[in-house]
């Protein structure tokens, strides 16, 4: 069984990362469950999600206590969320930042921590691609990229099928660009405006808020 | 068809293909994500042939569903905790004039302190309402519920609540297989009322009833009830005959080492400790006992389908010569214990059991595997209390000094 826990805020879109995620799974063969944690909490609050991939059905209905695998949607939580909590050892976790993994490890407070720090611009890719910071897609093309649990096709599909369209297009595409930067292939587009442009969004850019690193 | 669906968007499909002719909801969380699935099927025309009523309050959605019912159509509601609360007098009504409405109840707490998360005190406050409450062990169940909900419901004339655990069903996303349009279409009979009002041949449905009749009516109601275990049974029986696999029944029975559902599977034995839960703790159960079957640990899981009729014979057949029992609770009477093992107690006078109840996951807070090996684990070693609160914060409740709770008079 390979468990997942996913860190963000109300409106980033957590809850359909997890229902994503599963999706995406049960098209790898996976048997799947995802479990939002809902709190009566407004856009902005910390939420967390859940999801498991078993070879057997799953039962179990508690939360995801010792995830293999955590996704952060925003790196404001590092501290306050204790994404590293319950990390199995060797666990990959997955950032949205612009930072590098020492930067996560250090606001964290995971020096130490025997985990696979990866980290991702998902929020100004989305930006970028998207026109919305909606990282969902990039989290998940990024896991693709990690680990072997899903792939980058089955992300592609499901974000097709939830956002027939130009908008599940768009999500595809993150989902791909986020997979080339963790595969290595490091994503430069603010740093080179001339690549990829012909997939920016009409109308006004938004620049993507930094990273706060104080 | 296998596939991956929100519990919520399962039961308002599996709703919409028992064809209902009214359905009137108002929402409220956790239920309302059913709700609106149904309103956009209603405008897509995948539910056809239905009237999709908009009100404003939950007593004007029971008092739609009851004139609906009345005029002869299938109808439905769901609801929740304060929605339930606030149509009761109207659920109670429905009972009263054998209107078949089946609603879902995505149980919640109720207030105060206000509190939006799951446990099962909101259905338990409507427990002798008149209705059947069939509950959900997960979301599979809870779909393939209502199929069957609608047909006793129909053959009874008696309303039925489908209770299924709020946001732990409601908003957990699984692999489930649907039934399809023409499974169901060849399952479920169409809605032939017993009792409609027609302006050809007036007539009253839910008179006044003073002092000569109404314990009669009562006791004619009593006595429908009692029907209604054979009837559940019967519908859950075809169900599994029909698609292959188990839902609803009054008492769902487990395999004693895999812990599968199994119909078939031995009564428990002098020797076990029985585990007796309803709703979605029966799945963390499962995860939580197989294991400890491995070990070899006479213990034993038995599920509550049917809460109302409470199943009192099936009760104790599944529990066999087992006179130890562990009652996992979502609900608590104050002063008392929890509420289903109030019922359990009930069923099992005279039987010289010992009943533990552990009261957990009250407002949502997650039941853990952990907590529940542990309670299971100082059951066998009889350290478990008769009453016990899983995973209470020691320290987290003030200590009033001692003779603080007395009050001078």
């Amino acid at each position: 069984m390979t468990q997942v826990r996913i860190h963000g805020r109300g409106g980033q879109g957590v809850v359909t990362a997890a229902e994503m995620l599963a999706r995406a799974g049960f098209l790898a063969g996976h048997e799947v469950q995802a479990i939002p944690s809902f709190g009566s909490e407004r856009t902005g609050a910390p939420v967390v999600a859940y999801c498991r991939f078993s070879d057997a059905r799953l039962r179990t209905r508690e939360p995801v206590l010792e995830p293999d695998v955590v996704l952060v949607q925003d790196p404001t939580l590092l501290g306050p969320a204790r994404p590293f909590a319950g990390l199995a050892p060797g666990g990959i976790v997955i950032v949205d930042t612009t930072a590098d993994a020492p930067w996560v490890r250090e606001h964290a407070g995971a020096q130490d921590a025997d985990a696979r720090v990866v980290t991702v611009p998902a929020t100004r890719i989305a930006m970028d691609l998207l026109g919305r910071p909606k990282p969902a897609a990039a989290m998940l093309g990024a896991y693709a990229g990690c680990a072997d649990h899903i792939t980058l096709d089955a992300v592609q599909q499901v974000f097709r099928a939830r956002f027939p369209g130009a908008v599940g297009e768009a999500n595809a595409e993150v989902a791909t660009t986020a997979f080339a930067h963790v595969r290595g292939d490091l994503y430069t587009r603010d740093d080179s405006p001339e690549k990829g442009d012909a997939a920016a969004p009409a109308g006004p850019r938004i620049v993507p808020q930094e990273v706060s690193r104080a | 068809m296998r596939e991956v669906l929100e519990g919520s968007q399962a039961v308002a499909r599996t709703v919409a293909r028992c064809r209902p002719g009214v359905v009137c909801a108002y929402p409220i969380s956790p239920q309302t994500h059913i709700v609106e699935a149904l309103s956009v099927m209603a405008r897509t025309g995948e539910l056809s042939a239905c009237e999709y009523v908009n009100v404003e309050s939950e007593f004007s959605a029971m008092s739609v569903s009851i004139g609906a019912s009345a005029a002869g159509s299938r109808a439905y509601t769901a609801t929740a905790s304060q929605g339930l609360l606030y149509m009761a007098e109207a659920v109670y009504n429905a009972a009263g004039m054998g209107l078949p409405i089946v609603m879902t109840v995505a149980n919640r707490a109720v207030g105060a302190p206000i509190n939006i998360w799951n446990d099962h005190s909101d259905a338990m406050a409507m427990r002798d309402a008149g209705w059947l409450q069939l509950y959900a062990a997960d979301n599979q169940e809870a779909a393939d519920l209502h199929v069957i909900a609608f047909a006793a419901a129909e053959e009874l004339g008696i309303p039925a609540m489908v209770c299924m655990d709020g946001f732990v069903l409601t908003h957990a996303t699984d692999v489930l297989e649907l039934a399809t349009q023409e499974q169901i279409d060849a399952f479920l009979p169409p809605y032939s009322p017993a009792q409609a009002l027609d302006i050809e041949n007036p007539s009253t449905i839910g008179t006044m009833a003073g002092p000569e009749s109404f314990t009669e009516t009562k006791y004619l109601q009593h006595l429908r009830f009692l029907d209604a275990a054979g009837v559940i049974e019967a519908w859950s029986e075809r169900f599994r005959k029909a698609f292959g696999r188990e839902a609803g029944g009054l008492v769902a029975r487990y395999d004693p080492d895999t812990l599968d559902r199994d119909g078939d599977a031995p009564p428990a034995s002098a020797e076990d400790l029985a585990v007796v839960a309803m709703g979605s703790v029966v799945g963390t159960l499962q995860a939580t006992l197989a294991p400890m079957r491995a070990e070899g640990l006479p213990v034993r899981l038995v599920g509550i389908g049917a809460y109302r009729p409470f199943p009192r014979e099936a009760l104790k057949a599944a529990l066999g010569d087992s006179r130890h029992i562990v009652v996992v609770d979502r609900a608590l009477e104050l002063g008392a214990g929890g509420v289903l093992t109030g019922d359990v107690g009930r069923a099992l006078a005279h039987t010289g059991s010992r009943i533990h109840s552990v009261v957990a996951g009250l407002g949502g807070r997650p039941i853990l595997e952990a907590s529940l090996r542990d309670a299971v684990r100082r059951a066998l070693a009889d350290e478990l209390p008769a009453l016990d609160f899983l995973d209470l914060k020691a320290g987290g409740v003030p200590e009033p000094p001692v003779g603080a709770t007395e009050v001078a008079r």
